[in-house]
């Protein structure tokens, strides 16, 4: 008796707890709209709407390679499994053509679709929840305007028990603080155009902010620098490791340009970032730039500053760490600078400035990062031309360099020309990259 | 002195370990189908296969390649009797001032090694790397699938 009912009793709460969460998890669908005539919006209101949608970088992940924009699909790896990014065009079925403002809105700031489903923080709601009604009603504007296209994103791919869209809203209790932007009266109004962009529609803070291990990003440590895609997203401000300290003209140049002569050039997932920023309002990005400088920077240069305006044309600034690096016995031994003088060279010590010669590797982040990570994505894989865009080019050397040589010309880079100590476990991640970037190869007999 | 393998025969070359491999391939051991075009590694004009991978020559100094199988066009066929790849550009028309071709047939060679069925944006793709100034584009794509099906069909006679 007494044990049937110690079984009862817990049974009833575990009931109770079971409906409360699902209460508390439990999102309404938004009643379906027929899908809204493109002629309906005001142009003025959609073209704002499409420069915040460069800015939030919404067709880099809502599009598929060789797909069309908007119409989602693209695999998003994550530590998890491979989530899809959906279709957002304004097709009634398989995109958003049936969502109303008010659904587009909760979507963005709740992370909940119009059906009334979690969706996964893949998509950046825990910043996309800063943006402004105005904001909100242009970008939902710029959208439904688009051509509606056909297509179902595939299936996600992920385990149990994150393949059920409830234990979102557990996620959501302990890591999603949704707010508006508030405007903060201690700066002006440039500087507040910026934060509201940067922390919200860019999300710059979704890939330089470290996450946690259920991919939350940890608050305590915004911009130290996170990873993604194989690709180290640098950290910002303060913590940068830029041998020379970013500046806001700087930065400015570096979003709008894609690369900067005392920098680098951005790559991997940043670069079709700056390839959306490239587009955008000059004074937006000019504003993100104003913001991220006050993120504050390194005390000081760690290198001589090259005398030659970085953006001149002529002769290239030139540092004190090569006459070092190419006068003194070398770290790496002597084949690391022998290839460096003989493969790297020709472009890197070329004489000709950013974009038409290489970048000056004494001031390369890669090389002063604190993981290889980078380096070895470009010098193993190159900078591939981008489809229809100007942006530099490097051929990649996964075919003429083995993993011991690679590390050779690392080693020679990271200590002779960065000045810096090697970095630990240098073989390991050679032969990690090494892993990602070979293709596979079916040698057969052909003749 | 550096020991290599190029066309499957082991020769030793004196050239300096720095000299690039195009011309230790030209000058020393008088193999010109690979050409120079940039040297920089931005036209492929001196593509050859270093293990059966795609590589650009000019950029490659010997000193990388101490023991290493060098391919190049020569060892895919010869005037008289030309491999497949080769078969199939000459078919296709593929060139037309004819400098990117040699280094199109190597990566062209590469990927059907990898991939023997390509679709036409695994061949674009794939080729991405060379240039071609004549504009012979199309007719190149359509000398690797010509290829491709030669390939499939000896592969299919020998099995």
């Amino acid at each position: 008796m007494t044990i049937k009912r110690i079984v009862t009793t817990a049974f009833i709460l575990a009931c109770g707890a079971g409906s409360a969460a699902l209460i508390y998890a439990w999102q309404p669908a938004l009643p379906p709209i027929a899908p809204p005539s493109p002629t309906g919006f005001d142009a003025s209101e959609v073209r704002y709407g499409a420069d915040l949608a460069l800015i939030g970088d919404c067709r880099t992940c809502h599009t598929a390679p060789g797909g069309r924009t908007f119409a989602g699909g693209l695999a998003m790896p994550t530590p998890f499994g491979t989530i899809y990014s959906t279709n957002i065009t304004p097709d009634a079925r398989t995109g958003i053509g049936q969502w109303s403002l008010e659904a587009f809105t909760r979507a963005m700031r709740e992370g909940v679709d119009r059906e009334g489903r979690h969706l996964y923080p893949a998509f950046p709601y825990d910043h996309f929840s800063l943006t402004t009604d105005v904001d909100m009603k242009a970008l939902y504007a710029f959208l439904m305007t688009r051509d509606p296209i056909v297509a179902e994103a595939p299936a996600n791919d992920l385990p149990f028990p994150i393949n059920v869209r409830l234990v979102l809203a557990g996620w959501k209790l302990l890591f999603f603080h949704p707010a508006r932007y508030t405007t903060d009266p201690t700066h002006d109004d440039i500087w507040n155009r910026g934060r509201y962009l940067v922390e919200g529609l860019a999300h710059c803070g979704a890939c330089h902010t470290p996450r946690n291990f259920m991919g939350a990003e940890t608050r305590s440590e915004d911009y130290a620098g996170g990873e993604v895609e194989g690709w180290s997203a640098f950290p910002l401000g303060r913590l940068s490791p830029a041998p020379i300290p970013w500046t806001e003209d700087a930065l400015n140049h570096y979003l709008r340009e894609g690369w900067q002569a005392h920098h680098g050039v951005a790559l991997g997932p940043m670069r079709p970032v700056v390839e959306n920023l490239a587009e955008a309002p000059a004074q937006d990005v000019a504003a993100m730039a104003h913001y991220l400088a006050s993120l504050g920077a390194t005390a000081g240069p760690s290198v001589q500053i090259p005398t030659v305006s970085p953006d001149a044309s002529g002769q290239r600034p030139q540092s004190a760490g090569w006459q070092a690096a190419i006068s003194t016995p070398a770290a790496g031994g002597p084949i690391g600078r022998a290839i460096f003088s003989a493969a790297c060279a020709s472009c890197h010590l070329s004489e000709r400035p950013l974009p038409l010669g290489g970048v000056d590797l004494a001031l390369s982040t890669s090389l002063s990062a604190s993981t290889p990570q980078n380096l070895l994505d470009i010098v193993l894989n190159g900078v591939p031309a981008s489809d229809g865009n100007p942006a530099l080019i490097m051929p990649g050397f996964a075919g003429s360099m083995t993993n011991a040589t690679l590390a050779s010309l690392l080693t020679f880079l990271r200590v002779e020309v960065a000045g810096k100590s090697a970095w630990p476990d240098l073989p390991a991640a050679v032969a990690a990259a090494r892993k990602a970037a070979s293709p596979p190869i079916h040698v057969r007999a052909t003749r | 002195m550096t020991h290599l393998i190029v066309n499957g025969e082991l020769r030793t070359v004196s050239s300096d370990p720095d000299t690039p491999l195009l011309y230790v391939l030209r000058d020393e051991l008088e193999l010109n189908g690979a050409k120079f075009g940039c040297g920089l590694g931005q036209c492929g004009a001196c593509t050859v296969l270093i293990d059966g991978q795609p590589v650009f020559s000019c950029l490659t100094p010997l000193l990388l390649l101490e023991g290493r199988e060098v391919r190049t066009l020569e060892g895919l066929g010869t005037l008289e009797n030309p491999g497949p790849v080769q078969a199939a550009f000459i078919a296709e028309q593929a060139a037309q001032c004819g400098y990117c071709i040699a280094g199109m047939i190597m990566r062209t060679q590469a990927l059907l090694e990898r991939s023997p069925n390509p679709d036409d944006d695994e061949i674009r793709g794939a080729l991405e790397p060379q240039l071609c100034r004549c504009g012979t584009h199309m007719r190149i794509i359509r000398a690797v699938k010509h290829a491709a099906r030669s390939l499939s069909a000896a592969a299919e006679a020998t099995k």
